[in-house]
């Protein structure tokens, strides 16, 4: 078994681009789910909708700081029609209508009648829209090695979108440890565990739950813009499962920590390949064919999944103590 | 019972929603049905201002919802209520909060998982860092924290509370998540508290100590309006007494006069007409006394196995 090329595999998923996307739309989440208490089902949608906002725009000839823009304004407009409706009703409402909001996105993005804007469901193809993107870059073409990692400076894959993804992350960790330690985010772990509290000491809980639902979703957008960046926009890879993968990641962390989603990424993704290579490597065809050690991989993220919420609720940085008190 | 307020008081007709002379809170037929049932119809209430008015009255008589229609958690199918001449009247709650008129809970909302000098924070009003793009610049709002943290302090050191400040609200027992919310209540110097059922399940030592706050509390100025089982305390703290049954408002009168009331006998005493409910030699000082040692020593114990909790706690972490 080639124990050097499983390792640096695993090790290229911790600083890939696809990891640091599900970082981003974690620490979106959680806003929503770790400071506030919103169950958004939706993420991907938010993630869906940012990646639809830039790549179309960008093919429209708008320059990248627009594209981003758009992006943005997309998942604010996304985040204003979920939020009026249903933050005045109890929690539940939220994620029937964030799941059923997301879909909504995903299908109306695949219909043939939307094909000349959105590619229906072969989607959007990459090099329709990393031009600008890559323009950016201040490397040479080539191929660069650090350490075990060798590739390419700007294309698709690249150095350049590993470094903006990270440097979008760290600017977002920075972000929620900043407003976590603020009174606003006070208000919010307040509205957290008893909203009728917070408003009768005097806060406009419907305002602040807006606000966060307004800054997760658009961190949500940000990652979804990182996620296509090295592949396509391609609306059923954005779908349900995509949601789910991003709590997992944020409860495998740990919710309402500041590292947790980066951590909970890094681990989800590189445990994800470690399965999956060394499955490949010692199961025998004759048990499992390959596309099966795929689906093996997901099944073990279930289980784990279900281990993790049942016996380490807090994530891996979460404080025990915090959840050890019972919710009266 | 302050002498100053029952002499304001004594010239008040005893009869349901008698003119006050200086009235913070005047409200007009207030009803609230809930399908066929009415829960509320009060036609007329005013409350006076820097006096404890109580709001009794039996299980059902609609205290709670009156409390909720009022402070903006709850909406009436009628009515108008001002307070210090201000309509209120389908208001939000947080700006029924602001305008100075602040509530606690029957269950106590204490925020579990938040420390409860955190919980006192939350209560101030006026803190910049409370809006986002302000929060994002600490300079702009660590000095109004530290004026709220200094008051904070200030308020757990009266309601004795300070030692507790790091601990998280949850691990607090009953009664000192009472005095959490009350104290946090007290954050934005309201001019009116409305407490509901501040004595439920509170220890005799802490009920007395409650009791002291909260006549502490109209000695500084504030008007108290509370919801109470307890006849002991109504007789022993408030100087004015409203009653209602069945929704409506039954009797109002001092504390001592009302329960002779005959309307009052009738409709909230019922079948318990002998039981004593207002037995002043049980708050006599020396009871008084007792009480507290015996709390004292409950207090102390508890301290003790709290001090031994967390330790065996953390051997597993």
């Amino acid at each position: 078994m080639d124990w050097t090329r499983i390792l640096s595999n695993v090790a290229g998923e911790l600083i890939a681009p696809t990891t640091a996307a599900y970082a981003l739309a974690a620490i979106g989440l959680n806003v929503h789910f770790g400071l506030t208490g919103l169950l958004n089902f939706g993420q991907a949608g938010f993630m869906l909708l940012g990646a639809y906002g830039f790549a179309i725009s960008t093919i429209a000839g708008w320059p990248l700081w627009a594209a981003v823009l758009v992006a943005i304004g997309c998942s604010v407009v996304f985040a204003l029609v979920l939020g009026i409706p249903t933050l005045k009703l109890r929690g539940d409402y939220l994620a029937i209508v964030t799941i059923a909001a997301a879909e909504i996105v995903r299908i109306v993005g695949r219909s043939t009648a939307l094909t000349n804007l959105t590619g229906a469901s072969s989607g959007l193809r990459g090099d329709s829209y990393k031009e600008t993107f890559q323009e950016l870059s201040p490397f040479d073409d080539g191929t660069s090695t650090i350490g075990p990692f060798t590739y390419a400076n700007n294309a698709s894959n690249s150095w350049w979108v590993r470094i903006v993804g990270w440097a979008l992350v760290l600017l977002a960790c920075l972000l929620i440890w900043r407003l976590l330690n603020s009174p606003w985010g006070r208000v919010l772990k307040g509205i957290r565990e008893d909203e009728d509290a917070v408003r009768s000491l005097g806060k406009n809980v419907y305002g602040y739950k807006m606000q966060a639902l307004v800054l997760g979703g658009v961190i949500g957008s940000l990652a979804g813009v990182v996620y296509v960046m090295p592949r396509a926009v391609q609306p059923d890879s954005m779908g349900r499962p995509m949601t789910f993968w991003v709590w997992t990641i944020l409860l495998l962390g740990g919710a309402a920590t500041v590292f947790g989603p980066v951590l909970g990424s890094m681990l989800f993704w590189a445990a994800l390949m470690l399965i999956k290579t060394v499955g490949r490597e010692l199961i025998p065809s004759t048990v499992m064919r390959a596309e099966q050690i795929e689906q093996f991989g997901w099944i073990v993220v279930g289980v784990t999944l279900m281990l993790l919420v049942i016996f380490r609720p807090q994530g891996i940085l979460g404080d025990k103590k915090e959840l050890a008190i019972n919710v009266r | 019972m302050s002498a100053e307020t029952t002499s304001t008081l004594a010239g008040v007709s005893q009869e349901p929603g008698a003119a006050k002379p200086d009235p913070i809170l005047v409200a007009d037929d207030v009803t609230r049905r809930f399908g066929g049932m009415t829960a509320v119809d009060v036609g007329h209430l005013e409350v006076q201002r820097g006096a404890i008015t109580a709001l009794i009255g039996p299980n059902g008589a609609g205290k709670t919802t009156l409390f909720n229609l009022l402070t903006g958690f709850d909406q009436p199918n009628s009515g108008r209520w001002t307070f210090e001449g201000r309509q209120l009247a389908g208001v939000p709650a947080a700006k029924v909060s602001r305008a100075g008129m602040v509530r606690t809970f029957q269950l106590t909302k204490a925020l579990s998982r938040m420390t409860v000098m955190e919980n006192m924070r939350l209560g101030a009003s006026d803190q910049p860092g409370e809006r986002l793009l302000q929060a994002l610049v600490p300079p702009l709002w660590k000095p109004r924290e530290r004026e709220i943290t200094a008051k904070a302090e200030e308020l757990l050191e009266r309601f004795k509370l300070l030692e507790k400040k790091d601990d998280f609200a949850g691990s607090l027992s009953g009664g000192q998540r009472k005095l959490l919310e009350m104290a946090r209540a007290l954050m934005s110097d309201p001019t009116m508290v409305m407490l509901d059922e501040p004595m439920a399940g509170v220890n005799p030592a802490l009920t007395q100590s409650l009791l002291g706050h909260i006549q502490g509390l109209r000695d500084g100025g504030t008007t108290v309006l509370f919801v109470e089982h307890d006849m002991h305390m109504v007789r022993h703290i408030s100087d004015w007494v409203a009653v209602m049954a069945e929704g409506r408002l039954v009797a109002e009168g001092p504390p001592g006069g009302v329960m002779a009331n005959p309307a009052v006998v009738d409709a909230y005493l019922g079948a318990h007409h002998d039981t004593d409910l207002g037995d002043d030699s049980l708050l006599s000082d020396e009871v008084a006394e007792q009480l507290e040692a015996e709390a004292e020593a409950e207090a102390e114990a508890r301290s003790h196995g709290q001090a031994e909790g967390p330790q065996t706690d953390e051997g597993d972490r």
